[in-house]
């Protein structure tokens, strides 16, 4: 389809300004705000106690919840293109949920299970390990919102790159252990890697399920996107530079995570 | 299997009880008051009106991304999944500072429901971007080529020859899309003000400690959202084969 000259420029035109509105200028307001009283002073917000204790435990709970996903992920890509097993429509269905399940109604559902008078609540408050209003409870409501990311991106490089490789391996005497380490994980490393990005970005940000299961007290349940909330809602409404500084520090802790991903994009556009 | 049913299936499992956990009767009663009513038809309607002009939008982009060449067209390419990398509370608090109390543009949309469904819009922008455009990159050009030279308009073109073959990924974009915004929270937890958004209604209720009413409301949610779902996935399925 050949489109005229003026026809391509009003396209252009009105995808530019849709981006724009939506995208840069809210994003640059909110850096504008957080430096509009000089650089040092959003410097202090950032740095107060609070602030370095939830930037710490923010890439904490990443650090836990993004290895676990990516084992299960890589584990569950597998088995939805290797294998026969019965389970393996259901699994592919039940995947997804966490991307349709809103992250209240999760906090929610880890509230009913594992917090006080939840279904094995007491087994765990009995033996002194408290998971709700504590950062285990953050941990697993991490995993849940953010499940999905490695799965969806491994699966259709699995399907593509297709199995000759493997069983060439295999005839060629290798243990599937082998097979794995040296012929299935160097073909979809891209794959993973781009779904770790995503799955890190979701954990940094992720604020729905993590409110619902923390006690929001500064310096030990409280992460930086809480942080953000907290600060927000504590002046009522009136949004200052100590709120914009806790999202600006958040911010640039993702965007470094968004370049890492372009990275990782044009390296496969690459191959 | 175990990890998803520990980390997923048996908290769900748990909503779904509580939600009936004094029958039927009372799952109603709790949901079958003003508040919860309007709150599923505030959400219901603004995440339609997102699918819908997420779609348009999505498509445009997309087309533009693939079709159109321009200088810094890489940098607005990576710009697209912004939204995915921001966290979605850093995406209210931007919405506040555009077009809250002491806005620079003079646009007072915070707290109302137009700024929800600029929210939302923010948050869902890639989902039919990125599931059009590999799919625009991908389609013959050859097939356009041949219907230009059968004397269709560009217009018909695009009916007849493009759309239905962009069709299954704008639906599925559209469905990511919408169930997204059904279960939103973090990008309105602070721009939503009184607008009652079903998520915010289940907070408000969890933190007051009625969780039964915040399970019944959640259980009709994913009910809602899985329908939705379901039939836009069979529209798309019937249209693509």
């Amino acid at each position: 389809m050949v489109v005229s000259r003026r026809a391509a420029w009003s396209l252009r035109a009105i995808a530019l300004v849709y981006l724009g509105l939506l995208l840069l200028l809210p994003v640059g307001v909110v850096f504008w705000r957080t430096f509009e009283h000089g650089f040092s002073t959003a410097w202090a917000y950032m740095t107060t106690p609070a602030a370095i204790s939830a930037l710490w435990l923010t890439i904490l709970i990443a650090a836990i919840a993004v290895p676990l996903n990516t084992i299960f992920g890589v584990g569950a890509a597998l088995v939805l293109t290797r294998s026969n097993s019965r389970g393996k429509a259901i699994l592919d269905a039940l995947i997804d949920l966490p991307f349709v399940v809103s992250p209240v109604i999760v906090g929610l559902a880890l509230l009913l299970v594992y917090g006080q008078g939840g279904w094995f609540g007491s087994v765990f408050l009995n033996n002194g390990i408290r998971i709700i209003y504590a950062v285990p409870g953050m941990v697993i409501a991490t995993v849940f919102v953010s499940l999905p990311f490695v799965v969806r991106e491994v699966t259709p490089v699995l399907r593509e790159v297709g199995e000759e490789q493997e069983q060439a391996a295999a005839t060629l005497g290798a243990s599937s252990w082998q097979t794995f380490w040296r012929v299935t994980l160097p073909n979809i490393r891209w794959g993973v890697a781009y779904g770790v990005v995503l799955t890190t970005a979701r954990a940094l940000g992720e604020i729905g399920a993590v409110l619902v299961v923390s006690s929001n007290v500064a310096g030990s349940t409280l992460t930086l996107p809480l942080l953000v909330y907290q600060r927000d809602s504590e002046i009522g409404g009136q949004v200052t530079t100590s709120v914009y500084a806790a999202a600006t520090e958040l911010a640039v802790l993702s965007i470094a995570v968004l370049l890492v991903m372009t990275l990782f994009g044009r390296r496969k556009d690459a191959r | 299997m175990l990890y998803l049913s520990i980390f997923v299936l048996i908290p769900l499992a748990a909503v779904i009880v509580k939600a009936f956990s004094s029958g039927f009767g009372s799952l109603w009663s709790s949901i079958d008051n003003t508040l919860a009513l309007r709150a599923l038809a505030i959400t219901l309607g603004a995440s339609l009106i997102v699918a819908a002009v997420g779609a348009v939008m999505g498509t445009l982009v997309a087309w533009v991304l693939v079709r159109d060449d321009f200088p810094g067209k890489r940098f607005i390419n990576a710009l697209i999944d912004l939204p995915f990398a921001l966290p979605t509370i850093v995406a209210g608090l931007t919405l506040i500072a555009l077009y809250g109390p002491d806005s620079p543009v003079g646009i007072h949309l915070a707290y109302t429901r137009g700024v929800v469904v600029v929210a939302l819009l923010f948050v869902t922008l890639p989902f039919v971007a990125r599931s059009v455009q590999p799919v625009l990159i991908e389609l013959d050009r050859e097939v356009e080529e041949a219907a230009a030279s059968l004397g269709a308009s560009n217009a018909t073109t695009f009916r007849r020859v493009i759309l239905p073959a962009l069709r299954p990924a704008i639906l599925s974009g559209a469905a990511l899309a919408f169930a997204r915004s059904v279960g939103e929270f973090g990008s309105l937890a602070l721009i939503a003000g009184k607008v009652q958004i079903a998520s915010i209604v289940i907070y408000a209720d969890i933190e007051s400690g009625s969780e039964q009413a915040a399970a019944a409301l959640s259980a009709v949610l994913m009910l809602l959202s899985l329908l939705v779902l379901f039939s836009i996935r069979r529209l798309g399925g019937r249209v693509g084969r």
